[in-house]
């Protein structure tokens, strides 16, 4: 198991490469899927995704007879349809974290600056890299969701919406965008805590608690501020109605880019001023 | 090579590097020696660019490490501290790191088989012993194979073979004129694989010269005396620089005089010598004598300020 080669003599190497954007993008896409922990993650998320919403039809269908005309009319197939998205951003969100806060906890981001001392890239590929592989997963997921719960609410003739109804097609995609910005925010926040335990308590902080703490302001305030929260905002990305004191979707989406965009760039100056 | 001037770093009020300022040569392996604790560390991660220099610079083959195209080809570094993802296998983890200049797969093989992680390559880091882990970071630390070699204590927790092994590989690669830099906290280990020492204590340097230098300077004041007026030997010896530490019966060590000064001395007092004999000093006493007087005027300098 440990024999050493008898030579000790170093190989040469034949030919020298040097730092290139794109194989910083390959380096982190090898690191991101040779953890198994991430590998479940992503798993569990693309899974929740789905079964939620099937899970919510077939409860909403079983109990729609026995349902108040109230009940009845606070459900929205979109709701149901979408349904696994609050639940996948806080997988999502987890994974972001850890993706740079376990290379603080286990030490291996003294080899990835080693590699590559202008630090930078690595963040963007970083980015880069989660924010395909979790779009890539998500749209699938949202649509199979929506199909999926579609159809079983059509065997009990409820609730039917068409995906080329206005706004549908958005909501459902918008989902999927959602999720993917989330962790992109969840990864800047991980690289500005650089501690895991840390990084996703400041995410719930701003996803779970910052928002009931409005309601303890008067109304109007609440009404005012609460619409430019980060999750508030980005929740408008597949809201389907547009409801008072909220932003619209294309505001909405465009402000929690910029939350992204600024977390990030905070991220960023941090990275290259801190010693690691 | 790499060039240290003025070298500091300051962690909130603690001085963890002081004004260092040395060369690390190509063609040799140079020892950087110094107590757990003096600075060796950080040192190195100032050479790599982790941590910035609170002021002075350093430079490897003539740049700041960040500013090289290719910086793996300059500097194969092994760390003290861990610095690897204990959930990824050696294998990825040397994969990704050579990803990022386009270093082919088979080097990684290659670098794997050398230092005999072959059958657990596929396995997660986590699972590993001290010793393979340190066998990691040197294939590691030689990916992509550097003009410049830093280890940071690169024999803790190897086995003899392993030690010895390590011994050759970098004696082999100053041998083909690449910079070759070696912490370690142990004077015996460094006379055996080291050329050059530099020597440093709380951050400061102590000594920058050939380990031949070394042990001769350090191993000149010591004398073994023999005499049957032991106790008037030591009043006559007695001074500020000079200590006593009791040999066999009849014999004594004085340590910070030469031979000749305390022949001399014994005879202006009249005391018979029946034996006068400078000591080689170990090596590791050299070193504990160096890093010691160091230590001892730091705490005096504090007490003194305090």
């Amino acid at each position: 198991m440990t024999t050493l080669a008898p030579t000790a003599r170093l190989p040469r190497l034949e030919h020298s490469g040097r730092i290139a954007f794109h194989r910083v993008l390959l380096s982190e896409w090898t690191k991101l899927r040779s953890v198994r922990s991430t590998l479940w993650s992503l798993g569990v998320g693309f899974l929740l995704t789905i079964a939620f919403p099937i899970i919510f039809a077939f409860v909403t269908s079983s109990h729609w007879g026995s349902m108040s005309p109230q009940d009845r009319a606070d459900r929205h197939p979109l709701d149901i349809a979408l349904a696994g998205v609050n639940v996948a951003q806080l997988a999502i969100a987890v994974l972001g974290v850890l993706l740079i806060s376990a290379e603080y906890s286990t030490g291996s981001i003294r080899s990835t600056f080693t590699a590559v001392p202008k630090r930078l890239p690595v963040l963007w590929a970083k980015v880069i890299d989660f924010a395909v592989v979790s779009f890539v997963l998500a749209v699938p997921a949202v649509l199979v969701s929506f199909f999926a719960s579609q159809t079983i609410l059509a065997k009990h003739d409820i609730l039917q919406i068409s995906f080329s109804a206005p706004g549908v097609a958005r909501s459902v995609i918008g989902g999927a965008v959602y999720v993917m910005l989330v962790g992109i925010f969840a990864l800047a926040i991980g690289a500005i805590v650089r501690n895991t335990a840390g990084g996703i308590a400041t995410f719930a902080g701003i996803f779970f608690v910052l928002p009931p703490l409005m309601f303890t302001l008067p109304q109007s305030w609440n009404n005012a501020i609460s619409q430019y929260l980060p999750s508030e905002a980005g929740r408008q990305i597949f809201a389907l109605d547009h409801a008072a004191h909220t932003l619209r979707p294309l505001t909405g989406g465009l402000v929690f880019v910029a939350y992204c965009a600024a977390a990030i760039a905070i991220a960023a100056v941090l990275l290259v001023r801190r010693d690691v | 090579m790499i060039e240290a001037r003025d070298l500091t770093k300051d962690y909130g009020a603690k001085r963890a590097v002081d004004g260092l300022s040395f060369t690390v040569q190509p063609g040799i392996v140079t020892g950087f020696l110094g107590p757990n604790g003096s600075g060796k560390s950080t040192t190195m991660r100032l050479i790599l660019g982790l941590d910035a220099p609170t002021h002075g610079d350093v430079t490897v083959n003539g740049r700041h490490y960040r500013d090289h195209a290719a910086p793996l080809h300059e500097v194969g570094a092994l760390l003290e501290a861990r610095s690897v993802h204990t959930g990824r296998s050696a294998y990825n983890h040397l994969l990704a790191l050579a990803e990022t200049h386009g270093i082919p797969k088979r080097r990684v093989t290659e670098l794997i088989d050398l230092v005999g992680l072959h059958e657990v390559a596929r396995k997660r880091t986590g699972q590993f012993s001290l010793g393979m882990g340190q066998r990691l970071g040197i294939a590691q630390a030689l990916l992509g194979d550097p003009k410049t070699v830093m280890l940071d204590e690169p024999v803790n927790g190897l086995d003899p073979e392993g030690i010895h092994w390590i011994r050759n590989l970098l004696k082999g690669l100053a041998g083909e004129g690449r910079t070759v830099f070696v912490s370690s906290h142990l004077m015996s280990e460094m006379a055996l694989t080291a050329d050059h020492l530099i020597v440093i204590g709380r951050g400061k340097l102590i000594a920058d010269t050939s380990v031949d230098d070394f042990v001769a300077r350090a191993s000149q004041k010591v004398v073994l005396v023999r005499s049957p007026e032991l106790q008037r030997l030591r009043e006559t010896l007695a001074g500020p620089s000079v200590s006593f530490e009791s040999a066999e019966r009849g014999a004594l060590e004085v340590h910070g005089l030469t031979a000749e000064q305390v022949g001399e001395a014994a005879a202006e007092a009249g005391i018979a010598l029946h034996e006068l004999t400078p000591q080689q000093a170990s090596l590791e006493e050299a070193f504990m004598n160096l890093t010691r007087d160091e230590l001892e005027f730091a705490s005096d300098l504090e007490e003194a300020a305090a």
